[in-house]
């Protein structure tokens, strides 16, 4: 008898289709049912709509939005004039600056991260010290390193230069005559002496002011999204079912796809649409050369407890019942330790180098670092050696290099435009 | 109890009831929010979730409690635990139970699972019949 092996094939297919073997199309990528779910618990299209920021009554003002975008680029905003938020996260480059560690009016000890979709994040900086888009922003702002400067400095570059805009947003801007030009709780011994000798009602009046500028540059930053990607592209075939998946991923990056999901093992920590849990895993990850100790996650969780500007404290506009994030806080467990936020994987390739202080140059060597899970330099790494092959490593890369689209921010303002032209 | 305590308890479990292997998937018939026995048959517990539950999002859930003879347990202390087995992790937060509603319904929030995947949800019930725990197996 003679043998027809299409119809075998066919009828192979067919069977595995029905008992649900394999979900997908004949002449499609081979996926079960389960890993096609999993796969499209990755794709953009499953993020969450825009969270609500209960702790920012201007979080959604499109007037916030606007005078944020100009707070973000305004160099006024820093000791020496020349540092903004987009001199370490430029528009242009995800929202980052692609070096190491970043320069503002000194050097930082860590890496600047991207800021798209944030918004989703309960906690900000490589150690979670921050529960708001709001409260993250006052950070570099009064950082020595970063902008350099002090609140009651930007309370006076509010008065001169945005009072209108400011007033029809946030009400009347205190008087502000008194109040000497540089003061705020920093380590800058005279800025700090000044700030002492404030009234307390003086010092709530500046403080209103500069928490009010992290309101709007944070009703700015919700606006700044991910694009969808090559593998959305293919999820979105894949789900489809008619097979036209595989015009959008190569089979070597599809290969990739499986051993990220599979045997690497990379969703435990890079799930959801964000490639990310938004959890502090440690991961092994060398300490940076030349700075000192790291302890990650461990003293960010005890920071944002105590942190001025958190959503329990008087700035924020939520109230305690909001606070869940804070409430059920893991502070003291020994997986604290040198654990840091697992970035978000989406855009990846885009922007060498990485870890929290830019110790991996290229996705090759993060790569290898997962392959042989070194023991961490403190507390526990999570990560176990992967013993992958060198081809198998090739066919990761090429699937994180798939996961770019880019991504959206408000559209640029022509007076911001015209102010960067002027630098 | 840490995680890799947890971990290795939960190993030695398998071993002791010859279950295939260490951490391997319960049979699908052991999971879902109940009714479910506790280990000695002292209390019969249930999730009601309040939402449905899903990986990465702070959750709240309530939990009904009766005795063997289906007496509702009011005035019991609970404590929540839970983790993943086959990744030796715990819960990310600390959830735990904020009010006793009555009727031996209990109020229980802050709980998240970063991951989707098989995760185990035990609550360690101290009442009027003694101490004693419940596993519940969840999906995500
Ligand atoms: C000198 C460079 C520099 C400047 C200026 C700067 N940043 Fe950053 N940014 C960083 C670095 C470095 C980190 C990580 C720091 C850490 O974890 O300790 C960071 C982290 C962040 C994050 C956290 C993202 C996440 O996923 O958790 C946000 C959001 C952010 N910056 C926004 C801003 C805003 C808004 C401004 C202006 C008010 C600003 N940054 C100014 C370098 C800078
Ligand atoms: C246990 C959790 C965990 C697992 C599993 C994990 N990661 Fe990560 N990943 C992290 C954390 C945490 C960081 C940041 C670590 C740091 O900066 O110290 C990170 C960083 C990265 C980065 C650098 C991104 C950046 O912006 O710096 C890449 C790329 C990456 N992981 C890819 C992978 C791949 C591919 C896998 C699977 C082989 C994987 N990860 C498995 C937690 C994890
Ligand atoms: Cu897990």
């Amino acid at each position: 008898m003679k043998i027809h092996w299409t119809r075998v094939v066919v009828s192979i297919s067919l069977f595995s289709l029905l008992t649900g073997v394999y979900a997908d199309t004949v002449g499609g990528d081979r996926w079960s049912a389960a890993e096609i779910e999993q796969i499209s618990s990755l794709s953009l299209r499953g993020l969450d709509a825009l969270p609500p920021d209960p702790t920012n009554r201007v979080a959604d003002d499109p007037r916030a939005v606007i005078l944020g975008q100009r707070l973000f680029f305004d160099v006024r905003l820093s000791s020496n004039g020349r540092v903004s938020c987009a001199t370490c996260h430029l528009p242009d480059r995800e929202f980052q600056d692609g070096t190491p560690l970043a320069s503002g009016v000194g050097a930082t000890n860590r890496r600047t991260m991207p800021i798209a979709a944030t918004a989703h994040s309960p906690f900000l900086f490589w150690d979670g010290r921050k529960d708001s888009q709001w409260s993250q922003a006052l950070g570099p702002l009064e950082s020595p390193v970063e902008h350099g400067g002090t609140r009651a400095q930007y309370a006076h570059v509010i008065a001169a230069n945005y009072r209108a805009d400011y007033e029809r947003i946030f009400g009347i801007l205190p008087n502000l005559e008194n109040i000497p030009l540089s003061a705020g709780p920093v380590p800058d011994a005279a800025a700090a002496k000044s700030w002492e000798g404030l009234s307390d009602a003086q010092r709530n009046a500046v403080t209103g002011v500069y928490v009010n500028i992290g309101k709007a540059i944070a009703a700015y930053e919700r606006r700044i999204q991910y694009r969808a990607s090559r593998f959305d592209r293919y999820v979105d075939g894949l789900r489809q079912a008619t097979g036209t998946e595989q015009s959008a991923l190569r089979p070597d990056e599809v290969a990739g796809l499986r051993l990220f999901i599979g045997k690497a093992n990379c969703t435990q920590c890079h799930n959801g649409p964000l490639l990310t849990n938004n959890e502090f895993h440690n991961t092994g990850v060398p300490a940076g050369r030349g700075l000192s100790a790291d302890e990650g996650r461990l003293a960010g969780a005890n920071s944002v407890l105590r942190d001025e500007f958190n959503c329990r404290s008087r700035w924020s506009d939520a109230n305690r019942a909001q606070c869940a994030e804070l409430e059920y806080l893991v502070t003291d467990a020994h997986t604290l330790q040198r654990a840091f936020k697992v970035p978000s994987l989406r855009n990846v390739a885009e922007r060498a180098p990485y870890m929290h202080a830019g110790q991996l140059a290229t996705l090759r060597q993060v790569l290898d670092h997962y392959n042989r899970a070194p023991e961490a330099p403190a507390g526990h790494s999570e990560v176990k050696p992967l013993r992958l092959s060198a081809l198998e490593l090739r066919q990761l890369e090429a699937f994180l290099r798939t996961l770019s689209g880019g991504t959206t921010a408000p559209p640029m303002l022509p007076s911001v435009t015209a102010l960067n032209q002027n630098r | 109890m840490k995680a890799s305590q947890y971990y290795t308890a939960a190993c030695l479990a398998a071993l002791v009831f010859s279950v295939a292997g260490c951490a391997t998937r319960p049979a699908a018939g052991e999971f879902g929010v109940g009714p479910r026995t506790s280990a000695e048959r002292r209390y019969v517990a249930t999730l009601q979730p309040q939402q449905v539950l899903r990986p990465r999002q702070l959750q709240s859930m309530r939990v009904s409690i009766v005795d063997a003879r289906g007496q509702a347990v009011n005035d019991a202390n609970i404590l929540v635990d839970g983790g993943m087995p086959q990744h030796g992790h715990g819960l990310p937060t600390k959830p735990r139970v904020t009010k006793s509603l009555g009727g031996g319904l209990y109020e229980i929030e802050g709980v998240r699972f970063n991951m989707g995947g098989w995760w185990e949800f035990k609550l360690a019930i101290n009442g009027v019949a003694g101490a004693d725990t419940v596993t519940f197996n969840l999906d995500l």
